[in-house]
Formats: C-alpha cells, structure tokens, sequence
C-alpha cells in the first residue's frame, strides 16, 4: 500500500513537470495553432542557463529567477525573429521552422555546455525520505513550485488586463487589433511566458533526471499526450491532462508495463485519444455547418 | 452659418483585396458629431471603405482624422487614435463573457471614467447587464450587436464606423437598435459612419448620405433631401 501511495505522489510530482510544459504548448497552440516541437529543447537550454549560473557562484533562487528572466526573452525574441516572418505560411513552413529550431537548439546546446551528463542541484535537499518514506523533499518541493507556478499564469490570465488581452489576442486577433491590443507584441509576450513556463519544468526535473542535451525529449512527449488528453485548446485541461498522464505513466511503469515501457504509454494516450476523442476530455468540439 | 469641424476627411481613396480593386477613388467627409449614412447594393464596397479607413487593407489616397493623416497606419494604432469599428460579423469576442468584451473596449484607457462609462452602457443597454458573466457567444444576435456597439463606444472614439447593425436581425429588434442609436448620437457627441443595405432606416438617422455604386461615389447630400428625391431612391434605393 505505501508503494502504491509513493507511486502516486511521485506521479504528481512528474505530473506538474507534465502540466507545466502541457501549458506552454498550448499557451503558443492558442496563440497560433500549431505545437511548438522545439518547446522541450528551448527548456532544457534555460537549465543549462541556470546550471552555468549556479556554477558560477550565484544562489540556487536567484538563479532561478534570472532563468525566468533570460528564457522569456529568449521566447520573445524566437517569436520577434523566426516565427514573425512565417506567420502566414502554411502548416508545414511551421513545421519545418520547429523542427530545425529542436535540432539547432539542441545541437548547440550540447556544443556549448557538452552532451556529457551533469548532475543538477535541488533547492530542497533533506536527508531521506518525509512523511514515512512517501516523498523525497524535492518531489514535494518541486510539485510545490509548479502549482505555484501554474497559479500564477492561471490568476495573470483570469484577473489582469494584460491576461485578458492576450486571451483576446489569441482567440480573435482582427477584433483584439480593432480595440487597439498590439496583436504582434501579445504573441511576442505568449512565447516569452511559455518559455519561462518551460524553464521551471526544466529545473525543477533535472535534478530527478541528471541534465542533458537531450533531457526534455521525452518528457515533451508526455506534456504533448497530456495537453492531447485534457484538450489542446485548453489550458486547464492541459494541467489535468498532464497531471493524468504523470500518474498513469507512473503506475503503468510500477504495475503493468515495466519502467522499459513507460514511453510507450505516453504514445498509446496520444492514438487512444486521436482516434476515440479528438478534443481531448475537456476541449472544444468544434462542429461546423457544410 | 456655423462652422462644423471636419472630422474624418477622405480623399481619392482606392484599395482592394490583392490584384482586385474594390474602391475606385472616393471622397467623402464625416463632420464632427455627425451621423454619415454610407448607401449602396450589395458588392458596392461600403464595408470595404470601412475597412480602408481603419487600417484593416492597404489603400491609396488619403485618410484624415482630424487634421491627422493616418493612412497606411496599423490597425491598432487608428484604434487607439480615436476611431471603433464595429464590423461586419460584429467583432465581439464569442468565448469571453460580456464583462471582459467591455473590459477589453476600455483596454486602451487609462481615465478614472471608465466605471461611469459601463454604467451609462448598461443603462443604454439594459439586455447587457442581465448577461453580464455570460459568454459573448451564447447572446441573441441583437444582444451581440448591442455588445459590439458598446464595446466600441468604450473606447471613447470620436469616430465610430458601423457596418450594417441591422443585418441578420429581426425588424423590432433593428428599431430598438437604431432608438439607442438616436439616444447615443444626442449624448455622446460622436461621429458616426454608417454603411448600411436597409436605406430608409439609414437615411432617418443620418445627417448626410453618399451613394456608392462599384466604387464609385454616385451621388450625395443631406440624408433629408435624398429621402424626398424620388429619382435617387429609385434608381438605387429601391423603395
């Protein structure tokens, strides 16, 4: 019974990692319909960001928060400076632009810091396990910063005005234009939050799974099923999904499938939910009259 | 004779979507605080100079807002210079609720009037403030064109480009419309540009009329006098 209680707590914790990039996706799918594939590489740059800083001698939280600030600007000027130019081509331009960003991005990440493996420090070290075994500090520590994290973007999003015309932005930027919201800086500022989002999973996971150039392959994987499975159009449904998928991946790997095959559960959540739901659990179904 | 202060000039104006030229260089003029009633069939291109005037296509020629060129300027920066357009298709946005679509017509200003400004909106449109946590998307059509005029008029433009309020709507409904509209044109002091198919209801609350005939400007002059010219209202009113 203890196991099954720490596999579900542990499936949180990996669950909020999940919801926060399952967020980011779809903060940027709102915005401009398509799935930005080179999310998860733009995060695991930020952790390598605040590694360098670290390492330099800064303190673990102010670290952290220069990464918020260096990795919404580096999301912006993405957005100003590649996606701006393509912002009226087709699909596959799109595709094409994330695809090479997930390669560069990665390539160099590896060119500059090294593809070597590199231990990532926790603010929330304790000796052993709390709660009688159930939960490590960093599992509850890092869990405790993404709801925070995911709280705040909700409460920006519902109660300042700045939230509210980013939302009418995204949804109907003809009109959005027409009560005088500058449409081009609202995407500009979405990319930028999407990408400090981004960072926090970065940094809060790295420590569970040693940092590389290649760490958030697949957990992008996982976010991606979780914002399929709560509805990519979204954003609450996104966090569920992604806390869902977290515990299912988790339970699966203890009980069912084996650690070896847990990635393929995230793989069999994105066709069961393609092909029996397509909106996801709690997105929109959207009819239209021919 | 008094002196009316021009309030939108436009000069010479041509445009169109891409290769296809929609206006053919036209002028007309909006006076201060006045109602200008813009006529014509179906694909004459009056929502095409509406267009044109705030920003939405590329043009030729000249706008001017008050002594201010603004030709070639982004949308968001006519808006924000004072002119709402409220377009065909209404504007509004359908997923938010009627607060935040009023949040979002105040979202320029920076003025301590904004709460005043709501409260004269419900009282101009009662229906509004029983929907007030409703999604946009869920009103009737009048209750939406009534959102979409009120959170135009939010804005505190000086000139407020309407295009057909009436469409879609049912007859009493287009009479409720067009009494606050009379009410908003005596309170507020803005100017309005109206295009609109249904001629008569136009012509009773406008100042002034111009007739649009495939871009071209065919004929214009007080609303009264093209109300009694039997000639005009045949030949392209139609009643």
């Amino acid at each position: 019974m203890d196991g099954f209680a720490h596999q579900l707590i542990a499936g949180i914790a990996t669950g909020g990692i999940y919801a926060s990039v399952a967020l980011a996706l779809v903060m940027i799918y709102q915005a401009t319909h398509h799935v930005n594939f080179a999310q998860g590489e733009m995060a695991t740059l930020s952790t390598f960001i605040a590694l360098t800083m670290i390492q330099a001698g800064l303190p673990y939280w102010v670290a952290f928060f220069a990464t918020l600030v260096v990795s919404f600007v580096i999301g912006a000027l993405v957005e100003r400076i590649l996606m701006r130019p393509v912002q009226n081509a087709p699909v596959l331009t799109h595709v094409g632009v994330f695809i090479g960003m997930l390669l560069i991005i990665s390539n160099a990440t590896g060119w500059i810091f090294g593809h070597t493996t590199k231990a990532f420090p926790t603010p929330f070290q304790s000796d052993g396990l709390l709660f009688g075994g159930l939960v490590s500090a960093h599992e509850l520590g890092s869990t405790a910063v993404t709801l925070a994290v995911l709280i705040l973007v909700y409460l920006f999003f519902a109660h300042t005005s700045l939230g509210l015309a980013m939302r009418a932005a995204a949804y109907n930027p003809r009109s959005a234009r027409l009560v005088g919201i500058r449409v081009g800086w609202m995407l500009a500022l979405g990319w930028g939050l999407a990408a400090a989002i981004g960072s926090v999973a970065g940094m809060m996971v790295a420590p569970a799974v040693f940092l590389d150039p290649n760490m958030m392959l697949g957990i992008l994987l996982y976010a991606f099923a979780g914002a399929l499975l709560g509805g990519i159009d979204n954003p609450s449904g996104a966090v569920i999904g992604g806390f869902m998928v977290g515990v299912l991946e988790n339970l699966a790997g203890a009980y069912v499938v084996g650690t070896e095959l847990k990635l393929t559960v995230a793989l069999v959540i994105i066709i069961g939910v393609l092909v029996v739901r397509p909106s996801g659990l709690f997105g929109r179904v959207v009819f239209s009259r021919v | 004779m008094g002196m009316t202060r021009m309030l939108l000039e436009v000069k010479k104006l041509r445009g169109g979507y891409g290769p296809i030229q929609v206006l053919h260089g036209l002028d007309f003029v909006v006076q201060e605080g006045s109602v200008t009633a813009l006529l014509g069939a179906n694909g004459a291109g009056k929502t095409t100079t509406l267009r044109a005037v705030c920003g939405m296509i590329r043009v030729e020629g000249d706008v001017v807002l008050q002594g201010r060129r603004i030709t070639g300027m982004a949308t968001e920066d006519i808006a924000r210079l004072g002119v709402a357009h409220v377009p065909d298709g209404r504007g509004t946005f359908m997923e938010l609720t009627v607060e935040e679509n009023f949040r979002l017509g105040a979202y320029t200003r920076r003025d301590a009037e904004v709460q005043a400004d709501f409260e004269r909106m419900w009282e101009w449109f009662p229906r509004l403030r029983q929907r007030w946590k409703q999604q946009a998307g869920t009103l009737s059509g009048g209750e939406q064109q009534m959102l979409a005029i009120a959170r135009a008029l939010l804005m505190r433009p000086k000139l407020l480009l309407l295009d057909e309020p009436s469409f879609g709507l049912a007859p009493l409904i287009v009479q409720e419309i067009f009494g606050i509209m009379r009410r908003i044109r005596e309170e507020s002091g803005v100017g309005i540009l109206l295009v609109e198919q249904n001629a008569n209801l136009a012509l009773e609350l406008a100042d002034r009329a111009y007739l649009i005939e495939t871009g071209h400007i065919v004929t214009s002059g007080p609303a009264a006098e093209i109300r009694q010219d039997e000639a005009i209202r045949r030949a392209y009113l139609g009643y």
